[in-house]
């Protein structure tokens, strides 16, 4: 099968949807044109023009407000962040409105609005720029939150979230932008809420997300060569959260190991331990783990950035515990 | 000059909202509303003289403050009243209450206990008519707490470089719950801003109906024939408190208030009339009597209408498709 980037995926998911429905627009800055700072619209302008790509000043808060308006009369926006982080100065039009809007209207209103954006620590990008805050918005009542792992899913959680009347949050890591995977040709569809079991095994499960499951999954590949067993979950939805298929796992393994580059205060992995105590506490043959970036802000300098992401070595030695317990 | 059943339509929408927002300071006060209740009495020119000009499918985006608005854009008293008594036939089926009215079925897409947001939802509705081709327009009604929002700066810079056909509604009365605009602004206009964004904008008495028409007619002309938006700050002044049950006092003078009710708007509109002989006082009882039944039978309605049920509050959090 032939392989394409992240970019390459969703662009393709983008370019059908676009030629099918012409209420779908783009907005952010340099989108235009420019084919995006992460060349996410690369080529869209020439096909679809201004209004439909539309540049932006940069007033995050008020492009995004103004697509809920969009939203609620006739068309599908897809904002385009860039950077994720930049969504924080529209936070209260997205959670007081964009997500409140649909129940405050008794379902006569739609919210069919995308919110995309690049996450993750990497490349010195510093504190502004490496932001992935999906724990706080599926907490949330409203959102539905993608963070898809490879190629192949982006594409699929992108057509998908392109069809969908609620408001989607698709965030794709920056390390993984550039990855090249087998994409399928033509249309099809995801379902949220859907998790993906990159690999299977019989010692342990492990739940990874986003750009985690690359990592772990070569942890688990050295592991293999010891003859240890270990299956891994990408969840690829955070909300909706297919708990289903880890309690399933577990069932299986006795043992639960959650990767989260994000904090690890009230966040996914939390969310999903407590949900595996609550339905599978008896299935469990030792307590369950996290792994998670530092709780702290992302610092610049490569060896301070290094020191705050799990790595397959890190992610290795965590497994190595879990079992031993 | 507008037609004279225009002229008297003006009138019964003014008392429409009157009526029912008596009512309801009325019901407040017998703890049948049960949360806030921020009523328009004063304003209601504003609301009846920009709606005149709006059809069903023109989107209406607006505030804390936003009976008037509703009741003029087409919900009515009973779905109004309704709501705020928390009843599932209320317009928003009791999920929303006095600050969330929402009926896009006459293109009502709701108030808002966030001062700002409307300004961009409109701004928005712009854009989607625009994209869409329509001739439809985006409205919101704002006060002057908003304009120190930077809501309405980015919103009216958006509509303005992409000449969206989108009216900003500016309800200036003075005070943004008990902080005064003159105290809160640098610039204590608002009607003159519009040249700052590059668009056209105008300041008019908020409490004369017929002024209020006449300049939110040619904003709305020049919104549906792609001219871009227009700003219009409307002078005007609430006579009852921030929100029913509020203190009052400390903030305003008692003679400022007699003031403004000496300029009332009905009762102002009820004396031009006659005195140029558009209708006689037969006439104008004849809608007072009307409306006021109309408003209790409203009320009788919301009181005898059902609870939500309890077992339906996690719906409509994501559509059902």
């Amino acid at each position: 099968m032939r392989e394409l980037t992240f970019v390459e995926a969703t662009l393709e998911a983008l370019d059908s949807a676009m030629a099918r429905d012409p209420s779908i627009f783009v907005v952010g800055e340099g989108i235009g044109e420019r084919g995006g700072n992460f060349n996410t619209t690369v080529g869209l302008y020439d096909k679809y023009g201004p209004e439909r790509l539309c540049d932006t000043p940069i007033s995050e808060r008020g492009f995004v407000g103004m697509c809920a308006g969009a939203a609620m009369t006739g068309t599908r926006p897809v904002v385009d962040f860039m950077f994720f982080d930049f969504i924080l100065d529209a936070f209260g039009e997205l959670v007081n409105q964009i997500a409140k809007m649909q129940y405050m209207s008794s379902g006569r209103l739609k919210m069919p609005i995308l919110l995309r954006g690049a996450i993750g620590i990497g490349h010195s990008a510093a504190t502004h720029h490496s932001g992935s805050y999906y724990p706080i918005f599926a907490h949330l009542p409203g959102f539905r939150v993608v963070v898809p792992s490879v190629p192949s899913d982006a594409k699929g959680l992108f057509a998908t979230a392109l069809q969908s009347d609620d408001p989607v949050l698709f965030l794709e890591h920056k390390s993984l932008l550039f990855n090249r995977g087998e994409v399928p040709e033509g249309e099809y569809t995801i379902p949220f809420g859907q998790a993906r079991i990159a690999r299977e095994g019989t010692d342990c499960t492990l739940v990874a997300i986003g750009s985690m499951v690359d990592k772990t999954l070569a942890a688990c590949e050295r592991l293999a060569e010891e003859g240890i067993s270990c299956e891994v979950i990408d969840p690829r939805t955070i909300a909706p959260l297919d708990m289903e298929t880890v309690l399933a796992s577990v069932h299986k393994t006795g043992r639960l190991l959650i990767v989260d580059e994000t904090f690890q205060p009230c966040g996914v992995g939390a969310e999903i331990s407590a949900q595996v105590i609550d339905r599978g506490f008896d299935d469990l043959d030792a307590p369950i783990r996290r792994l998670n970036g530092a709780h702290v802000p992302t610092p610049y300098s490569p060896t301070l950035e290094e020191a705050i992401v799990p790595e397959a070595a890190e992610i290795e030695q965590s497994i190595r515990d879990l079992l031993a317990e | 000059m507008p037609e004279s059943e225009q002229l008297l339509a003006l009138y019964r929408e003014m008392l429409i909202i009157r009526y029912t927002e008596e009512q309801l300071a009325r019901s407040h006060q017998m703890g049948l509303i049960h949360g806030a209740c921020h009523t328009y009495v004063g304003e209601e020119a504003i609301a009846t003289g920009v709606c005149a000009h709006l059809r069903p499918d023109d989107a209406v985006f607006s505030t804390h403050r936003g009976h008037g608005h509703a009741l003029a854009k087409g919900v009515s008293p009973h779905e109004v009243i309704a709501e705020l008594f928390g009843r599932s036939t209320g317009c928003s089926e009791g999920r929303g209450g006095s600050m969330h009215l929402f009926k896009p079925e006459v293109g009502m897409m709701g108030t808002s206990g966030i001062v700002g947001p409307c300004i961009l939802q409109a701004t928005g509705a712009g854009y989607s008519f625009k994209l869409l081709k329509s001739d439809q327009i985006g409205i919101a009604f704002f006060g002057d707490g908003a304009v120190n929002n930077g809501a309405f700066h980015e919103g009216l810079n958006l509509a303005s470089i992409w000449k969206l056909p989108t009216l900003f509604v500016c309800e200036n009365n003075m005070y943004a719950t008990e902080v005064p605009f003159a105290y809160s602004a640098g610039n204590p206009h608002v009607g003159n801003r519009g040249p700052a964004y590059g668009m056209e904008s105008v300041t008019v008495d908020g409490n004369d109906v017929l002024a209020v028409y006449e300049a939110a007619g040619e904003a709305v002309q020049r919104a549906r024939g792609g001219e871009g938006p227009t700003l219009i700050e409307c002078r005007t002044y609430r006579t009852r408190a921030h929100a029913e049950g509020m203190r009052d006092a400390g903030y305003r003078t008692p003679e400022e208030v007699e003031a403004w009710k000496a300029r009332d708007p009905i009762t102002r509109y009820n004396g031009w009339l006659l005195e140029n002989e558009e209708a006689g006082p037969e006439t104008l009882a004849a809608i007072e009597a009307e409306v006021k039944e109309m408003v209790a039978d409203a009320e009788e309605f919301a009181r005898n209408s059902p609870w939500p049920e309890a077992d339906t509050v996690s719906e409509h959090v994501f559509s059902q498709r």
